[in-house]
């Protein structure tokens, strides 16, 4: 997992969507394509948000079937395109696929642990004419701890850093923070001075896929938080004209739903490894959902006139209490996947909001994740990783 | 003029990761970035385009841009845009 698929993606998207919202009476567009090139990871983050059974995906598409479907998004107007994962520096033809989107016109954006990445590569990827670089650290307690102790990982890391510098890319680097490192953010930000960060975004876990599964192991404290924001806020102050940091508050301690994609199938739209399209990374796990594959229709016919993408467009879906609601032009009754997994209905309010007559179960979740913290250390839950073994294992492959 | 962050000899850049083009399926300029995409007006656009292509000063942008223009005093428009571009940090000096 690198980060893409379990950072907070409606600010990404909020960028394009509300840059679109001045101009008004747009036309849908699948402005962001999120390629998904790969499962392979050679990370195991318990926060990942790929599905669980990702080990079942065999298949991924090959090089001329991404750039097919490169050119299908561009043409319908696709400017930024996502390059993740998974891994995405371990498929073998990175470069090609950079150099046609690059081509096509797209803003390439690669989205990796760094893991597998030296600066050989990095020239590479600049002549093929990659715009930009994010680096998501995994930063597990016990990785952080690694890098900050000084390890090898470390000194790859600055290294890595130093030849991003070097072929003028803006240093991109983005953490994914949960219970057991959302402690260290000072440690976290020293270490971004260090490497001489441009932009970094701190964003808390959101739970889906493996994240969900291991979320009393993750969930932050009240304390933590609190605490975690104000050192932000501090570096923030510091680092003015220096580096831009971004704290994405988590939605589990909020009132009110985030945005999810700036509204069902509006601006996004994911390529899985296997070709399957999604109006978002986490939709494959909705009841009823078609699935539908690059590999069977074109992007126009799955954007425009598939069910999966029309499942929860406008507001006509809604159920109260977002029908009536004054705020659903606002955040769209937030996010159908979370409404999903936490009620069994994905018509359901976001739980997170609190006018939900669910939104229990999100104090409930807080609850539990406050509790399993408490117990003695030999007594909780351990984190269950992201890897080919536990997805076989939990998905009874 | 001594708030202004541009003056007639600073050359203005893209800032780092920041590209100009043209978006026929928006039908406009574009400014893309990490993540994100600024759509232009006409103005904005013609200004941006002119920076994209050419390194040169504020004076002799704006002297391109009014003989484009028919010979339009354009300056103060161009400084203004300058300084909102700067403070969206679209532009580098």
């Amino acid at each position: 997992m690198t980060g893409s698929e379990n950072k907070a993606p409606e600010r990404a998207q909020g960028s394009i969507g509300s840059a679109i919202g001045k101009v008004g009476d747009q036309i849908r567009q699948p402005l962001w394509l999120l390629a998904e090139l790969t499962y392979s990871c050679p990370l195991q983050c318990p926060y990942c948000s790929n599905p669980m059974d990702f080990a079942n995906v065999k298949k991924e598409l090959s090089t001329e079937e991404w750039i097919d479907v490169f050119k299908q998004a561009r043409a319908m107007g696709a400017t930024q395109l996502g390059l993740s994962g998974g891994e995405p520096l371990t498929r073998p033809d990175l470069v090609e696929l950079i150099t046609a989107a690059r081509d096509l016109g797209f803003y390439t954006n690669l989205i990796t642990s760094g893991v597998g990445m030296d600066a050989e590569k990095v020239a590479e990827f600049k002549a093929a004419g990659l715009d930009h670089i994010q680096v998501s650290f995994q930063a597990s307690s016990e990785d952080l701890n690694n890098l900050i102790a000084g390890t090898d990982a470390f000194q790859h890391k600055i290294e890595m850093a130093k030849a991003v510098k070097a072929n003028d890319y803006p240093m991109v680097l983005c953490f994914v923070t949960h219970r057991q490192n959302i402690d260290q953010v000072d440690e976290i930000l020293d270490l971004c001075i260090e490497l001489e960060a441009d932009y970094v975004e701190l964003a808390t876990t959101q739970y889906y896929g493996w994240a969900m599964h291991n979320r009393d192991q993750l969930m932050p404290m009240k304390e933590q938080l609190v605490q975690a924001e104000a050192t932000a806020h501090r570096y923030q102050e510091e680092q003015k004209g220096k580096m831009k940091i971004y704290y994405v508050v988590p939605d589990y301690y909020e009132e009110r739903p985030k945005a999810c994609m700036n509204g069902w199938a509006n601006v996004f739209l994911t390529v899985t490894p296997d070709g399957t399209a999604l109006p978002c990374h986490a939709a494959r796990e909705l009841p009823g959902m078609q699935l539908p594959n690059v590999k069977d229709m074109s992007i126009d016919e799955i954007w425009n006139g598939s069910d999966d993408f029309n499942k929860y467009r406008g507001f006509d879906w809604m159920t109260e209490p977002c029908r009536s609601c004054d705020e659903k032009e606002k955040d769209f009754g937030g996010c159908r996947c979370q409404a999903f997994m936490l009620t069994g209905d994905a018509t359901n309010a976001d739980p997170v909001c609190s006018k939900s007559p669910n939104h229990h179960l999100i104090e409930e979740a807080v609850a539990a994740g406050i509790a399993e913290a408490a117990k003695p250390v030999i007594e909780q839950k351990a984190l269950v990783f992201r890897n080919p073994k536990n997805s076989k294992k939990i998905s009874g492959l | 003029m001594s708030e202004r962050e541009f003056n007639d000899d600073t050359v203005p850049m893209l800032a780092q990761g920041y590209r100009f083009q043209w978006e026929p399926a928006q039908n406009c300029n574009v400014l893309l970035y990490p993540e994100g995409m600024v759509k232009l007006n006409g103005g904005a656009g013609e200004i941006l385009k002119l920076i994209s292509e050419k390194q040169q000063t504020v004076a002799e942008h704006i002297a391109e841009l009014a003989a484009a223009f028919n010979g339009a005093d354009l300056a103060d428009d161009v400084y203004r845009f300058l300084d909102e571009a700067y403070s969206n940090d679209w532009l580098r000096k």
